[in-house]
């Protein structure tokens, strides 16, 4: 039976997708914006920010509208609070894109301080936990959402290594410390997405299964 | 939650003549907590809940088969003194049905019957019940009106009254509340919610949000049959049942 | 919507006019009694014993035995007649059986009081060998009111509603507790007012009693039961039919006939106050 509720459930969706997407988005051109060295990508990251706290605040409204005038059940009670849940880790998302790209910005002053392999390989595993932890929340596939959860580590490793690598080099040269710095932080802040996806992937557990795994994933 | 069972089923069937409404029904309402009963039109729960004070009886053509067990005792039994069952399994009905006698007897009707002659004895009774359906405030000056000078909402306190004054144990609500405007509802519910720590109170809605108020356990129904039974906040935020999440989703009847 | 209109008033016109004519036989049937057997009424007439071969005098004799028949109707028809409506209604079961019964109580309150008359003299008066007597009369108009006693009770049992039972049982009352104190209280204003219209009738009927027990002519009071006696309905037969001087007496029938509508009146009106008073009680 299809109800007028569906409908609405339908568009908070939408929404969330939308943010999925646009997140998805930031991350990709915040990287390649410091890969390319170029600045028009950065700047975009930040106009996407824009969009994306909007959506937040519409997907937050629309919520609590929900709750308050549809009461809803089970099922239903979980896919919104997911929704909401999801909508503030995408923001979070979104806010650590433009992190990056100021980083980018930062970084364009001077020459390059060595070609980036690890970086883009982490952004790579981080945007594809993204759009994995949305896919998963829409088709309700718990499985995938598990999967995502697992990869975590995987960027926690390559987090590492970026650090030590640098590391190497600042110790080597104390005038790359600036760079290597700027760096490191960029890794961080892609292991942060990542732990906001797995985040992701914790709440499309618990809208799926009814069980919350919360902080314990692996 | 290790409370002790008060009423148990087990495998009841129950018989409108040839009709079986009732199948199989093996459940259990705990003692001093609230247990509701859902499901859509027909299926069966008032029925249920009517086995349970063996009100059913008074229906001719009627037949019970397996057990209704309270507090250890199977009250299908022959040996069973119904008069005393129903003193002891109180019900509030949908409709609020108070007597045509005044507020006063409406109370002490209950406790005449069952031979009590005290006069002081009685107006105490009749006090202290009012009293627990958070009625005796707004009927103390005006105990011999007649019962239906009250509004709904009132009469059907009274009528709780009524059955907390013969003090039963066990006390069955089948739909109290769906003649009642809302804010004497919401009064009822909170009434509901206190009287467990005296009694096992059961209950028939078909008002989910209402189960989900009121209930520790909930028991979803279809078609005569049990569906699903469960802790309420776990059966209302994930029940295990796809047709019990499909009722309270309302994506049926 | 002007047809409509014309169309309704024509309608509910008629049914004044059928209104209007039924009151119009009766006032002038209350009329005519009233005027011819005024005169007649008076102390002398109502407390003394005809004389003269019924020429003058009064009707008290037949007052009394109306009277008396009357209760003896009364001991059968209202106990038995009650109790026969409780059990009908609130413990049989309702099977095939019980609705012919039913459906045989409803026809016999249809049968002619002659017949219940000539059953009367069968079974009482020759069988029992009561002989004609009051108790033989009365027992035959008891039968004759005894249907229209359960028929009366049972439709006021069934007026009250299931929700007064429930609720009694389910405060844990016997069935017979919630009958008595919870339905049958109610339902009493509305048995009694059936009955007392059914007396009322039996009261005034002269078939029944013709053969059982009434007399034209007696020089005493019935002293028993066994007694024969007189009654209104069939003093005032005699006087307009079968008297020798019939002319001479008809202001003395048209006075039976009168104080018999009175009686009548006064009945119905009795069953007027009791419910009056029995409603006053119940909304205090």
């Amino acid at each position: 039976m299809e109800r007028k509720f569906d409908e609405e459930l339908t568009n908070l969706k939408e929404k969330l997708m939308q943010m999925a997407t646009l997140a998805e988005e930031s991350i990709a051109l915040a990287v390649r914006s410091l890969k390319e060295r170029n600045q028009d990508h950065a700047q975009q990251v930040f106009k996407i920010e824009e969009t994306l706290n909007v959506l937040d605040i519409e997907i937050d409204n629309l919520g609590m509208r929900l709750f308050a005038l549809r009461q809803p059940m089970a099922s239903d009670l979980r896919l919104i609070t997911s929704s909401m849940r999801i909508a503030v880790e995408l923001e979070r998302i979104g806010d650590l894109a433009v992190n990056i790209a100021e980083r980018s910005l930062e970084l364009l002053k001077q020459p390059p301080l060595k070609p980036l392999i690890d970086i883009p390989r982490m952004a790579e595993i981080a945007q594809q936990m993204v759009k994995d932890a949305i896919d998963a929340f829409v088709n309700k596939n718990d499985k995938l959402a598990k999967s995502v959860c697992e990869r975590d580590d995987e960027v926690d490793d390559l987090n590492d290594q970026i650090f030590r690598e640098l590391l190497t080099y600042m110790m080597q040269d104390p005038k790359t410390i600036e760079k290597g710095v700027e760096l490191i932080l960029v890794g961080r802040h892609l292991e942060r997405i990542a732990d906001h996806a797995t985040n992701i992937g914790e709440d499309v557990i618990y809208f799926v299964k009814g069980k919350t795994i919360k902080h314990h994933c692996a | 939650m290790s409370s002790k069972a008060k009423i148990e089923t087990k495998n009841l069937d129950f018989y409108y003549g040839s009709n079986k409404a009732l199948k199989n029904i093996t459940m259990v309402a705990p003692k001093n907590k609230v247990t509701a009963l859902i499901g859509p039109s027909g299926c069966g729960k008032s029925t249920f809940i009517r086995t349970l004070n063996r009100m059913n009886d008074v229906i001719p053509g009627t037949r019970v088969e397996g057990q209704v067990i309270i507090d250890g005792v199977n009250i299908n039994s022959q040996h069973i003194d119904v008069v005393e069952l129903r003193r002891k399994v109180g019900m509030v009905f949908q409709k609020p049905n108070p007597f045509p006698k005044s507020i006063f007897d409406n109370i002490a009707y209950g406790l005449r019957i069952n031979g009590m002659k005290d006069k002081r004895k009685i107006e105490e009774i009749v006090e202290k019940s009012l009293r627990e359906a958070a009625l005796w405030d707004e009927v103390k000056d005006r105990l011999r009106d007649n019962a239906f000078s009250l509004s709904g909402g009132q009469q059907q306190r009274l009528c709780i009254a009524r059955s907390l004054a013969v003090d039963p144990e066990v006390i069955l609500y089948d739909e109290p509340c769906s003649a009642i405007d809302p804010i004497a509802t919401a009064k009822i519910e909170d009434l509901i919610q206190k009287q467990k720590e005296k009694y096992t109170v059961v209950i028939v809605t078909h008002n989910m949000q209402q189960a989900a108020r009121v209930s520790d356990f909930t028991a979803f129904m279809m078609l005569g049959e049990l569906i699903e039974y469960g802790e309420t906040p776990r059966l209302f935020t994930n029940p295990a049942n796809k047709l019990t999440e499909d009722y309270i989703t309302g994506r049926f009847g | 919507m002007k047809k409509k209109k014309i169309i309704e008033f024509l309608g509910f016109f008629s049914l004044r006019i059928c209104l209007y004519l039924v009151l119009a036989v009766l006032l002038l049937f209350v009329y005519d009694i009233g005027s011819k057997g005024a005169g007649a009424v008076n102390w002398e007439f109502l407390s003394q014993a005809p004389r003269r071969g019924m020429t003058e005098g009064g009707i008290f004799p037949a007052i009394v035995g109306t009277f008396l028949v009357t209760i003896v109707t009364a001991i059968l028809a209202v106990p038995l007649g009650m109790f026969a409506a409780i059990y009908l209604n609130e413990y049989a079961k309702q099977t095939r059986l019980t609705r012919l019964i039913r459906l045989s109580i409803r026809n016999l309150s249809g049968v002619p009081s002659i017949v219940y008359g000539l059953f009367g003299v069968i079974l009482f008066v020759n069988i029992l060998k009561f002989g004609t007597s009051i108790l033989s009369a009365g027992l035959t108009l008891g039968l004759l009111t005894l249907p229209w006693t359960i028929t009366a009770s049972e439709e006021a049992l069934k007026t009250i509603p299931n929700s007064y039972r429930e609720g009694a049982l389910a405060l844990g009352a016997s069935k017979w507790q919630a009958i008595r104190t919870n339905v049958l209280p109610y339902a009493m204003p509305g048995m009694l007012t059936g009955t007392v219209l059914g007396l009322a009738r039996a009261a005034g009927e002269t078939a029944p009693i013709m053969f059982t027990g009434a007399a034209f002519y007696l020089p005493f009071l019935p002293q028993s039961l066994s007694d024969q006696f007189m009654a209104l309905p069939y003093h005032l037969y005699v006087m307009a039919t079968q008297h020798h001087a019939i002319s001479q007496v008809r202001p003395i029938a048209y006075g039976t006939a009168l104080v018999l509508l009175l009686l009548i009146l006064l009945m119905n009106l009795s069953v007027v106050i009791i419910r009056y008073r029995m409603r006053r009680v119940k909304r205090e």
